[in-house]
Formats: structure tokens, sequence, C-alpha cells
């Protein structure tokens, strides 16, 4: 009997390293030359090889293309697929309406196009040979993001910016409200106040994301607007703060029992000592706490990055090469999640999402690592010495 | 009694609740300034709790209540106007358990003395080796001053938790069993360090190892169902109880 | 010497005020982040939340009618999804907790992987149920079948997505509750000759069923709001009748939500049903979690 129960609880691992093998199996495409004979479809139907024939020119894009200096370079214009915005649920497209019309927040991944710029496309020449021709690694290594087209761009960097300038702001808000509401909680709040509060953040954690993502969408969209005057409704802060919502309640109640767990002979010992209730919180708990702390914003993190939902409603969504918090902003999830359903299966669009999905999870892997191996072993030694 | 040494601290009938359960009956008694007091008794009857009434520890506990006076250099503890905050800092405590702090040697003496005001890094560096010198932990630290306390020995722990009271500069030290946690060869130490110290505090000391009162002790109280059934020079107690308990506890008949 | 007054400087009271400010002023804040969130859903929703709009298919493009197909694609999803992870959850925690030595190798890195699953972004849970389920196990199926149904998103591969998703939120939850039932009860049963195996089904379970169940209950809470992790493996936009075989495509309540307030012509015109569509979904999360934590606490009392 044990054996077979033992079996069964190996799953986890076996899980582990299914996910692994089977995501990494299906990116190797990338790597095996099968890249070469797959075409760029999407399920939109919109036949990619009648597009004009726009292509990359990085003088072009490089030199500011229009007199918006921001402004995401298209490197195709499908009017096939800008006309098919009527039908529902097509996939790929994000569409608010904006309070001001003048920036339509419309981008369709399909075609990389920003509204802005639907007038301003600036008619590129071919380097299209020499680009076909680059290894798969060189290509994810270039500046722009646009895999559909007829010379496909998976340049993971505006990707990567997009994915750090979010999450650098989920953490930034998250972080320090989650860890001070710990603090309250674990310290200062009443007994009553707190089997109220406490119960009340951890549901929170329950909230699905798109229902989080919705809620930035319709309300702090604009709300921010409102704030800041920024030119796109939907921006890294909007979706930032929607991250924040995420990474809240796990940074929350994880620094909450690191919080709880200092032995309570501390707080006396300091007290005793004289200090007051404040005193001895910041100067003495907090620091006990401190691995346990650390642990709950490395998990916040990896909340942040590996979001999906929430990065695709509330982030506008758009690859920019862009560190300012006020534009839009896509992540190297919400690129997987809003890409993969359009994909020939198989291709190498496909190929470069399941690499990016390798990335998120060793990423993951190595924050959980992290946290496993090095605080926890932190946090015993705090406490027994040695 | 001992009606010529000045008093320090002074409890009458002082009556301690844990909710509805009375822990303290009437306790009325003068501690002696500067000396050595212990509290014997068996376990439960009481001798921590009135430890810990003095400086107020018990207020930490939800539901907890006091009756009468505790009277320390002649306010009462329990009055309203009073501060806990500066009372505490007055009142140096030593917990049963060695409880330093999860930092360094040299940061848990300069603790209770940056709590409240700046102080220059010469002033801490001689405050600390004066305080470890005072708890005779000084030869045995002082090339490790930026280590962590986790790593000192039990007996090294609790001596530099003395030391870490006596930084903020009490009158008064009370030491909840302070050596029930330590090897003989530590408490011998620790023992000697309190006999030190009673030169310039008032001690109080809360043991359940009757020896020990007797050894460092100048007057010893008997607890005993949270009454206070005798408090005398710890000789006379010792050598002739006047109370039929008392003389059954010390000559082991029970406890 | 004094008692009465005080030996703290005025500046530093102040700054004592602040950080116990400070940290209310978060805990308000988050607090009140989330009553909003809730308040708005409700009286932007609530209205909008009948019982036609439950039980009616949606009309003209989703832009009107109800949301059954999405209310039972649901339901459907996180009922086979319990039937497939949870067996499996428990039996993890019942080796955690009753065979295995705490600090053996195996134990730990079961250990390791249950926390590591935790943490991996559920956009990668659905990579792998492309990549294994379906392109591996559904092509496998079918090529071995001469079938053409496994090798597509379904509600199987859906379910099965999310039981491995859950999986982690099973085994943490059982576990709890194994721990909490006490060692002389599992003793008083091996003195009167049980066997371990006969302890654990007549002694151990029944007193973990609660914990067993709260852990089904909060598996069931996370899938029913996941979305990322079956927007490939299955869930439709639109569908004319709900799945009858496990094979089918289905609706579900999250994925509605999305496409109606991220892919619809005109967003504005939904705006009611997004809202209603919000509050059913939250609401039924809310319960399921509420539920979990009502049991856990009784649970942690005992």
């Amino acid at each position: 009997m044990e054996w077979s129960i033992r079996l069964v609880a190996s799953a986890s691992i076996v899980v582990i390293f299914l996910i692994l093998l089977f995501v990494m199996r299906e990116a190797a495409t990338l790597f095996v030359g099968k890249s070469a004979t797959t075409t760029q479809a999407t399920s939109t139907g919109a036949p990619t090889a009648d597009l004009a024939p726009e292509s990359y020119n990085p003088d072009a894009e490089a030199a500011p293309a229009s007199t918006e200096p921001d402004v995401y370079n298209p490197e195709a214009q499908d009017p096939a697929a800008a006309g098919s915005q009527g039908e529902p649920g097509a996939p790929g497209q994000f569409i608010y309406a904006s309070k001001n019309p003048k920036y339509p927040e419309i981008y369709n991944p399909d075609t990389g196009l920003l509204p802005t710029d639907i007038d301003e496309v600036v008619e590129e020449t071919a380097s299209a040979d020499t680009l076909a021709e680059q290894s798969v690694l060189s290509k994810l290594g270039g500046d722009a993001w646009q895999p559909v087209g007829e010379i496909p761009k998976f340049g993971v960097k505006p990707l990567l910016i997009g994915t750090f300038k979010t999450t650098s702001i989920a953490i930034l808000i998250g972080a320090p409200l989650g860890i001070l509401a710990a603090l309250y909680v674990a310290f200062f709040a009443r007994r009553r106040v707190r089997e109220i509060v406490k119960p009340a953040i951890e549901l929170l954690a329950g909230f699905p994301s798109v229902v989080i993502g919705f809620f930035c969408l319709v309300t702090v969209a604009s709300y921010i607007q409102d704030v800041t005057g920024a030119p796109y409704r939907l921006n890294a802060i909007v979706g930032g703060i929607g991250l924040a919502l995420a990474v809240i309640p796990i940074v929350f109640s994880i620094a909450e029992d690191a919080l709880s767990a200092v032995p309570k002979t501390l707080r006396e010992a300091s007290l005793a000592l004289g200090s007051t209730e404040w005193q001895t919180a910041y100067r003495v708990m907090l620091p006990a706490a401190a691995p346990g702390v650390f642990a709950a914003v490395l998990l916040g993190i990896g909340r942040a990055f590996g979001e999906t939902m929430i990065a695709i409603m509330a982030t506008g969504n758009a690859p920019l090469s862009s560190f300012s918090p006020l534009e839009p902003a896509r992540t190297v999830a919400a690129t997987i999640g809003s890409e993969m359903g359009e994909v020939v299966w198989g291709s190498e669009h496909y190929g470069v999402l399941f690499f990016m999905g390798v990335m998120l999870f060793v990423f993951s892997f190595g924050l959980n690592a992290i946290t496993e191996l090095y605080v926890k072993k932190r946090l015993i030694k705090k406490f027994q010495g040695q | 009694m001992a009606k010529d040494l000045p008093l320090k601290i002074e409890t009458h009938d002082f009556s301690f609740f844990y909710g509805a359960k009375q822990a303290l009956h009437n306790i009325t008694i003068g501690i002696p300034e500067r000396r050595v007091t212990a509290f014997i008794g068996p376990s439960g009857c009481g001798k921590s709790t009135f430890l810990r009434s003095i400086n107020r520890m018990n207020d930490l506990i939800d539901g907890t209540r006091v009756d009468g006076h505790m009277v320390v250099d002649g306010a009462d503890v329990y009055s309203k106007d009073v501060d806990v905050v500066t009372l505490r800092r007055r009142i140096g405590m030593v917990f049963q358990k060695s409880i330093p702090f999860p930092k360094s040697i040299y940061e848990n003496i300069t603790y209770g003395l940056t709590l409240n005001e700046r102080r220059s890094k010469s002033d801490l560096d001689s405050i600390v080796e004066s305080c470890l010198r005072r708890a005779a932990l000084w030869d045995e630290v002082k090339d490790r001053l930026h280590n962590s306390a986790l790593g000192l020995s039990g007996g090294q722990q609790q001596r530099l938790c003395i030391a870490r009271a006596v930084a903020i500069n009490p009158d008064i030290l009370l030491m909840d069993e302070p050596c029930s946690a330590l090897d003989p060869i530590s408490t011998g130490k620790v023992e000697e360090l309190i006999t030190e110290l009673k030169d310039t505090y008032t001690i109080v000391l809360v043991t359940h190892n009757m020896q020990q009162a007797a050894r460092v002790s100048d007057f010893t109280g008997f607890f005993l169902m949270g009454s206070l059934i005798e408090f005398d020079r710890t000789r006379t107690l010792f050598t002739s109880p006047s109370k039929k308990e008392t003389e059954d506890y010390i000559t082991g008949r029970f406890g | 010497m004094q008692t009465s007054s005080s030996s703290m400087p005025l500046p530093k009271r102040l700054i004592g005020f602040f950080a116990v400010m400070i940290a209310l002023t978060a805990a308000v804040a988050v607090l009140g982040v989330i009553l909003g969130m809730v308040g708005s859903f409700v009286s932007n929703g609530g209205g909008g939340v009948t019982w036609t709009f439950l039980t009616e298919f949606p009309r003209n493009n989703n832009t009107e009618g109800g949301i059954w197909p999405a209310l039972a694609g649901t339901t459907l999803l996180v009922l086979l999804m319990t039937i497939l992870g949870v067996p499996v959850g428990t039996a993890t925690a019942i080796y955690l907790t009753e065979f295995a030595k705490q600090d053996s190798w195996f134990a730990r890195s079961v250990r390791f992987a249950v926390n590591t699953l935790a943490g991996v972004p559920s956009i990668v849970f659905g990579l792998f149920g492309v990549g294994f389920f379906i392109q591996f196990m559904g092509n496998g199926l079918d090529s071995w079948l001469g079938t053409s149904s496994f090798g597509d998103g379904s509600l199987l591969w859906s379910a099965a997505t999310l039981a491995v998703l859950t999986l982690p939120v099973v085994i943490v939850a059982v576990e709890e509750a194994l721990r909490a039932v006490p060692r002389d009860l599992r003793e008083a049963s091996l003195a009167l000759g049980a066997t371990r195996w006969q302890t654990i089904t007549k002694v151990v379970i029944p007193n973990a069923v609660t914990g067993i169940l709260t852990g089904s209950i909060l598996a069931v809470g996370r899938g029913a709001g996941e979305v990322a992790a079956i927007l490939f493996v299955g869930v439709t936009y639109s569908s004319e009748s709900i799945p009858t075989a496990v094979t089918e495509k289905f609706m579900h309540l999250g994925y509605h939500l999305f496409v109606l307030s991220t892919q619809s012509p005109d967003v504005d015109l939904t705006l009611p049903l997004q809202y209603a569509t919000t509050l059913v979904l939250l609401g039924l999360t809310f319960l399921l979690n509420l539920t979990a934590i009502l049991i856990r606490s009784r649970l942690r009392k005992r």
C-alpha cells in the first residue's frame, strides 16, 4: 500500500518535470529548423500574403517615424484585420472606448498597430532576406515584437521592458502596503480588529484575476487618466496597480505569518527595556522577521511577473520599449496569453511563445528555490543561533 | 525586620486577577533598596506574577486587573498618570529564558540606549564595554562584538541580557528565575554577578532554587497559593521560619 | 525620581504616532480598495443579476441575454477538475503526513515540488496543457484509438490543466487537516492492533474529512476564477449548447467576462452585462473562499 501512495505523492515532482519537458519540447521546434517551413497566419483569416510588402527597416525605426516620438512603429498595415474589429471575439483585439477620442485604445497584435499611427504608417523598405536568415536567438534579441507579418520580428526586449516596468510598479505599490498592513495586523490591531481585517485582506487573494483586471479596465484606468492626464487610458501604471492588487494579499499573508512567528518573548524583552510598542514592532520584530518578509516580497514578484489576465486587460498591451509608466506596456505573460490562441501550432511564432513560457517557468522556479533553500534556512538560523 | 533600611518598593494589599481568577491575594511587603530580595515558593504560587506586576509586564496579558497599591519610590505604579515606558526604563528585567534579540552583541546592548536619543559612537562604545565588564562578559566577547548574539552560549546569553538591562541604567533589576535554564558553572557566574550588582541596584529575584536564594539574597519572601506567607532576612527565614508552611517548604516536605 | 512624566521627547512621540498611523493607513487602504471594488460591482451589476440572466443563453453576439452556458461550463469544469485533482492531492498529503520521514530526501523533494508548483505562473500551466495534454496525450490517444476528438482543446484537458494547477492548494489544505488529527488518536488505534493502513482509513481520514472538503472548495474557488491557464485548452467565447461530452469545448464565466470587456465591438454597450457577470463570478468565488475560511477556522479552534 505504501509504495502506491508514494507513487501518487510523487505526482508533484513528476508534474514539474513534465512541465519543463513539454513546454520545452514545444519550444524546441524553434531550434530544429522547422520554423523555416511554417508560414504565419492567424485565425482571423487575414491573409498575410496579401499584405503590402512592408518590412522592417532599422533606420526608419531609429529615426522618429512620425510626429509622435513614442509611437509604436507598425510593421504591417492590415486593412482586413482592422476591418474585422467588428467581429465579436476576434482574437487579439483589445478595444476599449476611450474617454479621449483622440486616442482610441486599440492595439491589434496581429498588425502591431497602435491607433495613433494608423494614419502615419511609414513605408518601410525591405531587408527581408537578411532577416529571414537570422538565427532564432538573434531574432529574440531584436528590438521589436511584431510576430505577425511578412517578416515576423520576435525581439523580446520590449516585452522584458514591459514586464520589468509593470512588475516594478506592482512591487513598489504592493510590497509596502502588504508589509505595513501585516505589521498593523500583527502588532498594533486589537484582537477584534485583527480577526476581521486579516481574513478580509486574505479574501482578496481569492479574487479572480479577470475580476481585478476588469476593475482596472473600467474604474482604475479612468481615475488614473483623470489624475495624471496620461495620453493612453490603459498604461503601465494602471496595469501595475492591478498587479499590485494581486500581489498585496500574498505579501500580506506571508509577511503576517513571519511577523507572528517571531517569539512573543522578544516583544516582552524589548518592552521590558522601556521601548514602546511601535519601537518594538519596527526595531525588533520586523528585523527579526526580515527573511520571511523578504520571502513574501520574492513571492510577490513571482506573482506579478507571471500574472496574465490583469496584464492583458489593464496595461494597454502594446510592446513598446519605453520605461515611462504612463505609456502602455506588454508583459511576457500577457504576450503568451493574447497570442497563443491565434498562432499556427508548430509555427515559429508558436515556438517563440513556448520559449517565453520556459523563461517564465525557469524564473519562477528560481525565485521559489531562493525562498525555499535560502530564506527558510536564514529564518531558522535567526531563531536558533549558530 | 528590616525597618532600618530605606524601602524601594512597597505594596499594600496588592491583589492581581487573571480575568475572574485571583492570582495574588493582598500582598503587603516592603522591599529594601540596594539589597537582593528573593522570592521562593512552589510553581504557580504567584511569585513570578508579583515580579511582573512591579514593572507592569502583566499589562500585556488581556483581561488582567489589579487591586491595592504597588508603590515604587513613593509613587503608585498603577496610578493613571504613570507612563509605562518610563517606568520600565527604570526597572530592568531579566527573563527565565535568555532572550537576546537576533542582532549583534553590540546592538543588543545599545538597543535600549538608542531608543530615545542619539549618542555618539564613542559614547556607545564605552557604555557597551562597561556594561559587558559589569556582566563579566567583556573578556569572552570583546573580539566578536559585532557577531550575532545568538552565537553565544546559554550562560553568556543570559549575562548579555543582564548587561542589556543594566545599560539603560535602571534603579531596579527584576530577575525571573534567571538561572533555571543554565548549567551549574554559568549559574555560578550569574550569581556572582548578582552579588556584585547589588551595590548599585535593588535586585528582586524569583527562583525555584532555595539554595540559590540562600546564597545570593539578603531578604527572602515565601509565596504560597498567591499569598505572601513570610518575608524576612534570608538567614532568619531559612534558619528559624516563623510559619509552619515555610518550614514545611524549606525542609522539603512539599513543593 | 518621578514616574509620571514621560522621558520620550516630542519628536519621538510624533514619529511613534506616524509609525502606527502609516501601518494603519496601509491596512485601511487595502480594505478600502477591496470594499470599493466589491461596492462598484454590486452597485453597477446588482440589478443585472436576475434569474433570466443566470438561465438564458447569450444572444446577438454576446451583447444580450444571459450567461447560462458560461455558468454551466464553469461548473462542469470545476467538477471534473475536482474528480481529477483532489484524490491525487489527498494521497500526496496523506503520504507527507502519515508515511514520509519528515527530513527524508523524497519527502523534501515532494514538498519543494509542491511549493514550486504553487509559484508557477498560471499561463505556463496553459502552455503545459497545450504541450502535454493536447499535443502529447490528446494526439497520442487519437492515433491510438483512431479518433479525432482528443487532439484539441476540450473540457477534459482544461479540467486536467486546472487539476494540476490546483494540486498545491489541495495538498496544503489536506495536510493541515491531517496534522490537526491528534497523535494520540493514531497511537490508540495502533495500540489496539490496527495496521497503519487501517489506522489511516478508519481513524485519520474520517477525522480529516473537513480538511479534504476545505481543500476541494479552495481548489474549486481557484479553478472557477482561473482564466489564463485555460485560454488555449478548450474554452470558447460562444457556444450554442451545454457540453455533453468531455471532449467538447465550453464557455467559462471568467473568459466570458474577459471577452466581453476586451474583445467585443462595443464594450460600453455590454458594460451592464460585464458588471453582472463579474458579480456572479466574484460572488461564486467569494462564497467558496468564505466557506473554506470558516471551515478552516473551526478546524483550527478544535
